[in-house]
């Protein structure tokens, strides 16, 4: 029996065939504990939310209060991938592939409107909400949001961390792209790109 | 006005349109057919030295009727002379001018951004790829008035191109090729530059 068969029939099919008792979630407290408390972000910083981070991040904030004390300029070494700011079609792939590049355990904040849902850039050059491209955790409004936002948005991502369980495999299964190079159905890309609020008024030439 | 304009009436005659000032720059209209040995003459006539080009860009307006206008504009950093020239491009025939890459090398991204984003060919160009859009980009010329402001293909196709770029292949041969750096390179990487190919996007398996 390989080790990759190992792991996915027999520690498994045994965690979580005697989940939950009180061993398994002592250890999910103590792992979520340690995981949520050492969240070290990889900043992917496109535009003026990413100021802001770095304003979050500074003394005032001081973003290290909650663990995530060393910004992790390689996604390698990286816990939550933060992008803040607006992602273009050409850097689609880029920080797909950074994603790819992260181990895991793996989250991603979406920090601002433009990153959520492509905000005021509906237009033929913006990824319409990175949630397109990669998958997300907690989605941060605001344009820019103030770094009060952006801690409220970590602090829930931190609680999401909490209520993960050791048997939910699932959790840590990777995100693949489909057969035809989306990670969503075509259709779904679609109707999350679909102009709302005030673009739907953006119709010139077509 | 400028004095320039003046000695290029003189000079070129024909080939010179009307002229105006505006915010205090002078704009002058040049015929497509005369735009190098003009350029030439503002470069490196006398009295001209108009050494520094600022600027290359398009314009096109709304109306249909009008032609599509490039704008250079020219600086003497000698003289502290501002002059705009602009040549008219009609939309109904191949919409192509004479580059200025010869002249000032640094005409060399400009005119590809305008070739990227409006569509303008430029003869003689030595390196004529898209710029700001990548490469296989095949929705057309973004800036231009008939481009539909959220592109032409549906938000899935552009998010499924976009996906399946590669993030590396955005450079040319003569970009990394900084001729003694060539043998440097991984062969693998050599290799996919010498085929000149700069990320094909696969098309979907099932369509």
């Amino acid at each position: 029996m390989g080790l990759d068969q190992l792991k996915r029939t027999g520690t498994e099919s045994v965690v979580s065939s005697i989940s939950p008792n009180w061993v398994t979630t002592r250890l999910d407290f103590l792992i979520n504990w340690g995981r949520s408390n050492s969240l070290w972000p990889m900043p992917f910083g496109t535009a003026c939310c990413a100021i802001e981070f770095m304003a979050t991040a500074a003394s005032r904030y001081d973003l290290a209060r909650f663990g995530m004390e060393r910004m992790s300029f390689s996604p390698r070494q990286a816990d939550v991938l933060l992008c803040a700011g607006r992602v273009p079609f050409k850097l689609a792939s880029v920080i797909r592939r950074i994603y790819d590049q992260m181990p895991q355990p793996k989250w991603v904040i979406s920090m601002g409107a433009c990153a959520s849902t492509g905000g005021i850039f509906d237009n033929y050059a913006m990824v319409q909400g990175i949630d397109t491209v990669i998958p997300v955790d907690v989605y941060v409004p605001g344009c820019p949001p103030r770094p009060e936002g952006l801690l409220y948005g970590i602090l829930m991502l931190q609680k999401k961390v909490r209520g993960e369980t050791l048997a939910d495999s699932s959790l840590r299964d990777e995100d693949e792209l489909n057969s035809q190079g989306l990670r969503l159905p075509p259709s779904l890309v679609d109707e999350l790109s679909e102009p709302f609020g005030n673009s739907i008024h953006q119709t010139r030439s077509g | 006005m400028n004095p320039t304009v003046q000695a290029l009436r003189n000079k070129f005659q024909g080939a010179i349109g009307r002229a105006a000032v505006s915010c205090g720059d002078t704009i002058v209209y040049v015929k497509a057919a005369n735009l190098s040995e003009v350029m030439v003459f503002l470069k490196e006539g006398p009295d001209q030295e108009y050494n520094y080009l600022v600027d290359i860009t398009a314009v096109e307006y709304r109306d249909p009727e009008r032609p599509l206008e490039m704008v250079y504009e020219l600086f003497s950093l000698a003289r502290r002379a501002q002059l705009r020239v602009k040549v008219e491009l009609d939309k109904s025939e191949e919409l192509v001018v004479d580059s200025l890459v010869p002249l000032w090398n640094g005409a060399n991204w400009l005119e590809r951004e305008v070739y990227d984003m409006f569509g303008v060919r430029f003869a003689g160009h030595p390196d004529l790829r898209r710029i700001l859009m990548w490469e296989t980009y095949a929705e057309g010329h973004p800036l231009r008035k008939d481009f539909p402001l959220r592109g032409r293909f549906s938000r899935a196709e552009q998010v499924r191109q976009a996906l399946n770029a590669n993030p590396e292949a955005h450079y040319s041969m003569e970009e990394i090729s900084i001729a003694e750096a060539y043998h440097e390179i991984p062969a693998e990487m050599r290799e996919r530059l010498a085929r000149g190919e700069r990320g094909k996007i696969a098309e979907p398996e099932n369509s």
